[in-house]
C-alpha cells in the first residue's frame, strides 16, 4: 500500500487546487452540512447542491468519473439504508415474499431512502474532492488554524506519516503467518483459540515494533533540534481571492438551504 | 436479504450520513467534543514529549492492526477494534485521543463512515471503548489480577464489554434517529457484536499477554505490580467512584432505550406470540418497565435507572468488601506460614 493512492491528484493546478486550504475546508463542511439539513423531498435543492459539487469537481480536473468511482467504496456502508424501505410506515407500493416473513415496501419509506442515499452521496462526493485537491497536511494546518488542539492535530499528522509503513507492517506480518499456516483458509489450521492467539500475537509484536520506532523517532526528532513544538514556515494569511470565493460559496450554499425549505 | 441485513448491521459500527437524525448527530459532536476535550486536557498535563510521537505511531499501529484479521467460521472473520487495548497499554485519556485520530481518519481519508455523524462514530468506537475498556479493566485486575488468568480474564472481559458498549450505543442511536424499529436493531446488533467481542477479548488478551511476556517495561508499572502482587489494594473509595460514574452515564442514557424492548423480551415476546413475562406484573419489578408510578416521561425513566444504580452499587460494595475481607485473612494466613 502505498501514499499514492491517496495522493494522485494533489499536484494540480486548479483554481480548486491553489484555494486556501482553510477555505475549502469551511465550504466543504458547510456544503456537508447543508446537504444534511435537506428535507426529504427537496429535489430541487439537491440537485442544485448536486450541480454545485460537479461543477467543482470538473474545475478541478480531479475528474467526475474518479470521483464517483471512488465514492462507490462506501456503497456496502448504506446497504443498511436499504431496510428504511420497508420499515416507514406509509402507503404500501410492493410486497416482498421472504422465507420466514413477508415485506412491505411504503411510498415514505422510498421517499427517505432515496433522500437519505442522494444526501450521504453528495457529502461523500465533497469530501472526497477535498482530499484529492489538497495535502492531508495542508488539512491538519488549516485545521490547526482553526483551533482544533494542538495535540490532535500533532498525533494526525505522526499518523498520516506512519499510517503506510505500520500498514505495510501488518501486511508482512500475515504474508509470514499464511507461509507458515497453509490451511488457514476457512475452518481449518488449528482451534478458533489458537487462531486467535496467533493473531493476538501479531498484533503484539506489531505494537512492539510500533513502539520501538516511535522511540527512533522521538531520538531522530531531538537530534534534529526538536524542543516540543512543531515549527512550520509557511505563511498564514488568507489572499483576497480566497476570502471572495469562500463568501460566494457560502451564499450559494446559503440560497440552496433556504430554497430548500422555504420553496 | 437476511445475509445482506446482518452484513450491513455489523459493518453498521462504522454509521454512515444521512442514518442518523440531526439532533442525535449534534448531541453527540457535542458529547465528543466534551470529551475529547477533556482528555486532551487530562493528556497535557502529564504529557512528556516523547509521548507525541509514540501516540502519533500508535494510531497508525491501532489502524494497522484492524487490518490483522482471523477467520472465524464460514466467510466471516474477526479483527480487532483496538479501544481496549490503546487504553491499556497507554492509559485511557491517550486511549481516547489515539482512537479518536484513528476513527476521523478512516472517515476523512478511506470513507469510512460519514462526516455529519463523525461525532457518534467517534464517541462509539474511540470514547466509549477507550474509557470503558481502561476502567473495567482496571478495576477488574485490581480485583483478580493475582491470579493466574488474572491479565488474560481482565482483559478479555474489558475488550469483549467495549464492542458490546460500542454496538449497543450505535444502536441506540439509530432508535433514537427512529430510523429503525428496537425490536430489530437491538437484538440483531447486540447479538452479532457478542460474538464479534469474543474476538476482539482473544486478540487483546492474547497480545497483553504477549507484550507482558517480551517487554513487561512498556506496559504501564500498574500491572506489573498488580501481577506480582506488590501493590496496595484497591480503595473502596475508588472501586465505588468509577461504578458510580460508569453506572450514572448508563442512567442518563437510558431515556434512549426506554421504549425498545430488550433482547431478552424481545425473543420472549417473539417465541411465545405473547407479551412479555418480564416487566408487566411479575412480583420482580418493583419498577415496571423501567418508571417510577406518578413521574412522568423521560425524566421517571433516568430515576428509575439512578434507583438501580443505587441497588446495583450497593450489592457491588457488599461483594466488594466480602472479597478484601477473605483475601486480608488469606494473606494474613499466608504471612504467618511463611513466617
Amino acid at each position: 500500500m502505498t501514499q499514492q493512492f491517496l495522493d494522485r491528484y494533489i499536484a494540480g493546478s486548479s483554481a480548486i487546487h491553489g484555494l486556501d486550504a482553510r477555505v475549502k475546508l469551511v465550504l466543504t463542511v458547510a456544503i456537508i452540512v447543508c446537504a444534511a439539513l435537506m428535507p426529504i423531498g427537496a429535489w430541487l435543492a439537491l440537485l442544485a447542491l448536486t450541480v454545485l459539487i460537479w461543477t467543482a469537481i470538473v474545475v478541478s480536473g480531479v475528474g467526475l468519473l474518479t470521483i464517483l468511482r471512488r465514492s462507490l467504496l462506501a456503497l456496502p456502508f448504506l446497504a443498511v439504508v436499504v431496510t428504511l424501505i420497508f420499515s416507514v410506515p406509509g402507503r404500501p407500493l410492493f410486497e416482498l415474499p421472504l422465507g420466514f416473513a413477508t415485506l412491505t415496501a411504503t411510498d415514505a419509506g422510498l421517499l427517505r431512502f432515496t433522500t437519505i442515499i442522494w444526501k450521504s452521496w453528495l457529502s461523500m462526493q465533497a469530501a472526497l474532492l477535498l482530499t484529492a485537491t489538497t495535502h492531508f497536511l495542508e488539512v491538519l494546518r488549516a485545521l490547526q488554524a482553526l483551533r482544533m488542539p494542538r495535540i490532535i492535530v500533532a498525533l494526525l499528522s505522526f499518523m498520516y506519516r506512519y499510517l503506510f509503513i505500520l500498514v505495510d507492517e501488518a501486511q508482512r506480518l500475515l504474508r509470514a503467518r499464511e507461509c507458515r499456516s497453509a490451511a488457514l483458509e476457512g475452518s481449518g489450521g488449528g482451534s478458533l483459540l489458537w487462531r486467535a492467539q496467533v493473531t493476538g500475537r501479531l498484533v503484539g509484536t506489531l505494537f512492539l515494533r510500533a513502539f520501538e520506532r516511535s522511540e527512533r523517532i522521538y531520538v531522530a526528532m531531538l537530534s534534529r533540534g526538536y524542543t516540543g513544538e512543531l515549527h512550520t514556515l509557511r505563511a498564514q494569511a488568507i489572499g483576497r481571492r480566497d476570502l471572495w470565493f469562500g463568501v460566494g460559496g457560502g451564499v450559494v450554499l446559503a440560497i440552496i438551504t433556504a430554497q430548500a425549505f422555504l420553496g | 436479504m437476511l445475509e445482506t441485513l446482518v452484513r450491513s448491521l455489523v459493518l453498521a459500527l462504522h454509521i454512515s450520513d444521512g442514518l442518523l437524525s440531526l439532533p442525535v448527530s449534534a448531541l453527540f459532536w457535542l458529547l465528543t467534543v466534551a470529551s475529547v476535550g477533556w482528555a486532551v486536557r487530562r493528556t497535557e498535563q502529564a504529557l512528556d514529549d516523547r509521548q507525541v510521537p509514540l501516540m502519533g505511531v500508535m494510531a497508525a499501529c491501532i489502524f494497522a492492526a484492524q487490518m490483522l484479521n482471523f477467520p472465524i467460521v464460514g466467510g466471516t472473520s474477526g479483527h480487532l477494534l483496538g479501544g481496549a487495548l490503546a487504553a491499556i497499554v497507554l492509559g485511557p485519556w491517550a486511549g481516547v485521543l489515539v482512537m479518536t485520530c484513528v476513527v476521523a481518519l478512516q472517515a476523512l481519508l478511506f470513507q469510512d463512515g460519514g462526516i455529519v455523524v463523525m461525532g457518534a462514530n467517534i464517541f462509539n468506537m474511540g470514547v466509549l471503548t477507550a474509557m470503558s475498556g481502561g476502567a473495567v479493566f482496571y478495576i477488574l485486575l485490581r480485583i483478580i489480577g493475582r491470579r493466574a488468568w488474572g491479565l488474560v480474564g481482565s482483559s478479555f472481559i474489558a475488550a469483549w464489554l467495549t464492542v458490546v458498549l460500542s454496538a449497543t450505543m450505535t444502536s441506540l442511536q439509530l432508535i433514537a434517529s427512529s430510523a429503525y424499529p428496537a425490536s430489530l436493531v437491538l437484538p440483531t446488533m447486540i447479538g452479532v457484536h457478542m460474538l464479534i467481542g469474543v474476538g476482539e477479548g482473544l486478540i487483546t488478551a492474547a497480545a497483553l499477554s504477549f507484550l507482558l511476556a517480551t517487554r513487561p517495561d512498556i506496559l504501564p508499572a500498574w500491572i506489573a505490580d498488580e501481577m506480582r502482587g506488590t501493590s496496595r489494594p484497591l480503595s473502596t473509595r475508588k472501586i465505588l467512584g468509577f461504578g458510580l460514574g460508569i453506572a450514572g452515564i448508563m442512567a442518563l442514557l437510558s431515556p434512549f432505550a426506554s421504549s425498545a424492548p430488550d433482547g431478552l423480551e424481545w425473543a420472549l415476546q417473539t417465541l411465545g406470540g405473547g407479551s412479555s413475562g418480564l416487566s408487566a406484573g411479575s412480583p420482580v419489578g418493583l419498577l415496571p418497565d423501567y418508571t417510577i408510578p406518578g413521574v412522568g416521561g423521560g425524566l421517571s425513566t433516568i430515576l428509575a435507572g439512578l434507583v438501580g444504580v443505587l441497588i446495583v452499587v450497593a450489592l457491588g460494595y457488599g461483594s466488594a468488601l466480602l472479597i478484601r475481607r477473605r483475601r486480608a485473612e488469606t494473606r494474613a494466613t499466608k504471612s504467618i506460614t511463611t513466617s
